[in-house]
């Protein structure tokens, strides 16, 4: 059913990802699909990492961990954006469309209020991108 | 080149830099409260502390309006006539560093590491280096400079030269050439090499100790070569503070003007008396170009204000190259290269800081030029190091430093030169010499320039957007570099911090402007320029230390 899944992590805040990686995991094992992990990152230092080199090494790390715990192979991309908090949402689709993916598992928040102002990255993939979205919830 | 490279999977290794040892975590001192359903994350505490300086600022300017105004207005006078050496001297040494690093192997060091490779075109990368530091200037500046060395009867010639035009007529035509060439020499000089040498150095170094140091892209990170582990905590607060009071505020008072300006020049298009004094028509000015900073911000970096300064510089370069059709186009371009000989042999004389006998020009001009560029310098300098990864030192001060000057000298060329030729054609009789020598109305010396050329209400209206969106693009590369700064050097903070601080500077703008206290506030920017300059030069020994321990 699916043979290219794509999952976008946010490394600054990995613990809310939990589920989805799971998700992404679980369905890569029963559909046999390749699984790449996307991230978004800015060219100045951040809380994660001094440059991008550094960033696509720990975004590497943390694939590999996950994929030793579970035993399922996964693939990492990183991109650069000069300004991520606009950025991030066109960054995530191009990744997707880079990477050939039929399906894209994304973990979001519970909509509230802030949503009518701006939607979340999650919302905003899944009214954009021409393959499968999962929003994780 | 493309714009397009950021979005690229990252290249394998970006090649040797010297990342500084530091166990501070970008965002360490942040905290991330909850404002109803807003996430927000801030620096703790330089965001609070800024942000209630500013209102209690303003609150104390509005309420002791009429004591503290002279206070302030003195303060400046003080600043910048006992301290005019001082910052003529400045000035010399950011040019001198900048040029000894263009010609050194330094220049060899790639910002962003060895083999980081740019994220803007060099048109995109110009573009909005005018629209940030210097576009709205040009077109205040543009006419009135050149015309005001040129025929001033109060007595603030540069050099204390002899003028153009005394009394209201002609002197003969030799003493006219020299007085335009003078006139024309020391606009480029307030325009040229120094002013972009204090932006370079400021840009040069915060993109140097983020980019290939690894420190958070905020002005506390230049000064770690000095002040060690220290910038994380209270001198590195202060600084960044101080970073933050001269953005907003030289932001703000410059929206609060340049509202009266664009509201004038509608006023001066339509044929309204008195609209430039009119309140109601700046507040909502200013709550327009509130607005499309907002959008701009919310469109990001590439959608936003690189579009809206690729815009403006066609729209610019449109208007530039009409005028030179129009205008006197073979007299205007064997002027620009006698303008750049009359810059370069007037240069040493202009920026001697000692032994001069023109007060009024070398203090109330140049040494307040100089106070505002460096006040403008954080701000300008910050946005200009966010745009500039990937390109190498030599590239960087090329593009910085020498372009730049070559622009402004053809600007001022055209705008001033066609200026200074309709007053010699027509000396009292001039639309510019109404407007500056007659009647001192600045706001409107350009338009009185463009009425006496054909097509007046056309390029009048360009000219008012012009304006109105040199001040979008510097109200929004402002916003983000404030939010940046308290953000504790994160670009990737939450959207409505953005939102907060372009409405806040909007508001600060408005309630200046309806209650008083504009020139107060501007005086007050102003004079943040004397500790900055200090800090500067500071910058310089550092910026060298930060290079010198770059592979090349």
């Amino acid at each position: 059913m699916y043979s290219n899944i794509v999952v976008p992590v946010d490394l600054a805040h990995p613990d809310p990802l939990d589920k989805a990686l799971a998700t992404a995991t679980d369905l890569a094992r029963h559909y046999g699909a390749t699984l790449t992990y996307v991230s978004v990152t800015a060219e100045t230092p951040t809380a994660v990492a001094h440059n991008p080199r550094e960033f696509g090494e720990k975004l590497a790390a943390f694939a590999r961990k996950r994929s030793e715990a579970d035993g399922v192979a996964i693939d990492t991309k990183a991109y650069t954006a000069t300004d991520p908090t606009i950025d991030v949402d066109r960054y995530l689709l191009r990744a997707a469309e880079d990477t050939n993916a039929d399906l894209v598992v994304v973990a979001s928040h519970k909509p509230g209020l802030a949503d009518y102002f701006w939607g979340s990255h999650g919302g905003k993939l899944a009214g954009h991108a021409p393959m499968s979205v999962f929003v994780v919830r | 080149m493309s714009d397009d490279s950021s979005g690229e999977p990252l290249p394998p290794p970006e090649g040797a830099s010297d990342v500084i040892d530091t166990d501070y975590e970008v965002g360490q001192n942040n905290i991330t409260p909850q404002l109803g359903p807003f996430g927000l994350d801030i620096h703790n505490p330089v965001f609070a502390i800024s942000g209630a300086v500013i209102v209690a600022f303003v609150i104390l300017t509005l309420v002791f309006q009429t004591q503290v105004e002279p206070i302030f207005t003195a303060m400046r006078g003080f600043v910048t006539s006992s301290f005019d050496w001082f910052f003529l001297i400045a000035g010399n040494i950011f040019v001198l560093v900048c040029l000894g690093i263009l010609i050194s192997p330094l220049g060899r060091v790639r910002i962003g590491g060895a083999d980081a490779t740019p994220d803007f075109s060099y048109l995109g990368w110009f573009a909005m280096l005018f629209a940030a530091g210097m576009g709205i200037g040009l077109m205040f500046f543009g006419v009135l400079e050149p015309v005001y060395y040129f025929a001033t009867p109060w007595g603030d010639q540069p050099l204390s030269r002899e003028l153009g035009l005394v009394d209201g007529a002609l002197v003969d035509p030799v003493a006219v050439d020299a007085a335009r060439r003078t006139a024309m020499a020391a606009t480029i000089y307030h325009w040229g090499l120094h002013p972009w040498a204090m932006y370079a150095i400021v840009a040069l170094s915060l993109a140097l100790f983020a980019y290939n140091k690894g420190l958070p892209l905020t002005v506390r990170s230049i000064f770690y070569p000095i002040f060690g582990e220290r910038v994380w905590g209270w001198t590195g607060h202060v600084i960044d503070i101080l970073a933050v009071f001269a953005t907003l505020f030289g932001l703000a008072t410059s929206l609060g003007f340049g509202a009266s300006q664009a509201a004038a020049g509608i006023g001066f298009v339509l044929g309204i008396e008195g609209l430039g004094e009119n309140v109601t028509t700046a507040v909502l000015l200013i709550l327009g170009i509130t607005v499309l900073a907002l959008i701009s911000v919310l469109r990001g970096l590439e959608g936003g204000v690189k579009r809206l300064s690729e815009f403006n510089m066609i729209l610019a370069g449109i208007l530039m190259a009409f005028v030179i059709l129009v205008g006197p186009t073979l007299v205007l371009v064997q002027q620009f290269f006698s303008n750049l000989g009359a810059y370069a042999s007037d240069f040493f004389a202009l920026s001697n800081p000692i032994g001069r006998d023109d007060d009024g020009f070398r203090q109330g001009w140049t040494a307040f030029y100089w106070a505002w560029w460096i006040s403008w310098s954080p701000f300008v300098g910050m946005f200009i190091a966010r745009v500039s990864r990937g390109r190498t030192v030599r590239e960087f001060i090329t593009c910085v430093l020498l372009i730049p000057t070559l622009v402004s000298a053809i600007w001022m060329t055209t705008f001033g030169g066609t200026a200074i030729d309709q007053m010699i054609a027509r000396a009292t009789e001039s639309a510019v010499y109404g407007y500056v020598i007659d009647t001192y109305v600045p706001e409107l010396s350009l338009f009185g320039m463009l009425s006496e050329l054909p097509l007046a209400a056309i390029t009048s209206t360009i000219a008012i957007i012009l304006v109105i969106v040199f001040f979008v693009t510097s109200s929004d590369s402002g916003s983000l570099v404030i939010d940046t700064i308290t953000a504790g050097g994160k670009i990737d903070a939450p959207v409505v911090q953005r939102i907060f601080w372009v409405t806040f500077e909007g508001l600060v703008a408005a309630v200046l402007l309806i209650g008083g206290g504009l020139v107060a506030l501007q005086a007050m920017a102003v004079s943040t320029g004397l500790p900055f300059a200090m800090v500067l030069l500071l910058g310089c020994v550092a910026l060298i230390k930060g290079l010198m321990a770059e592979p090349r």
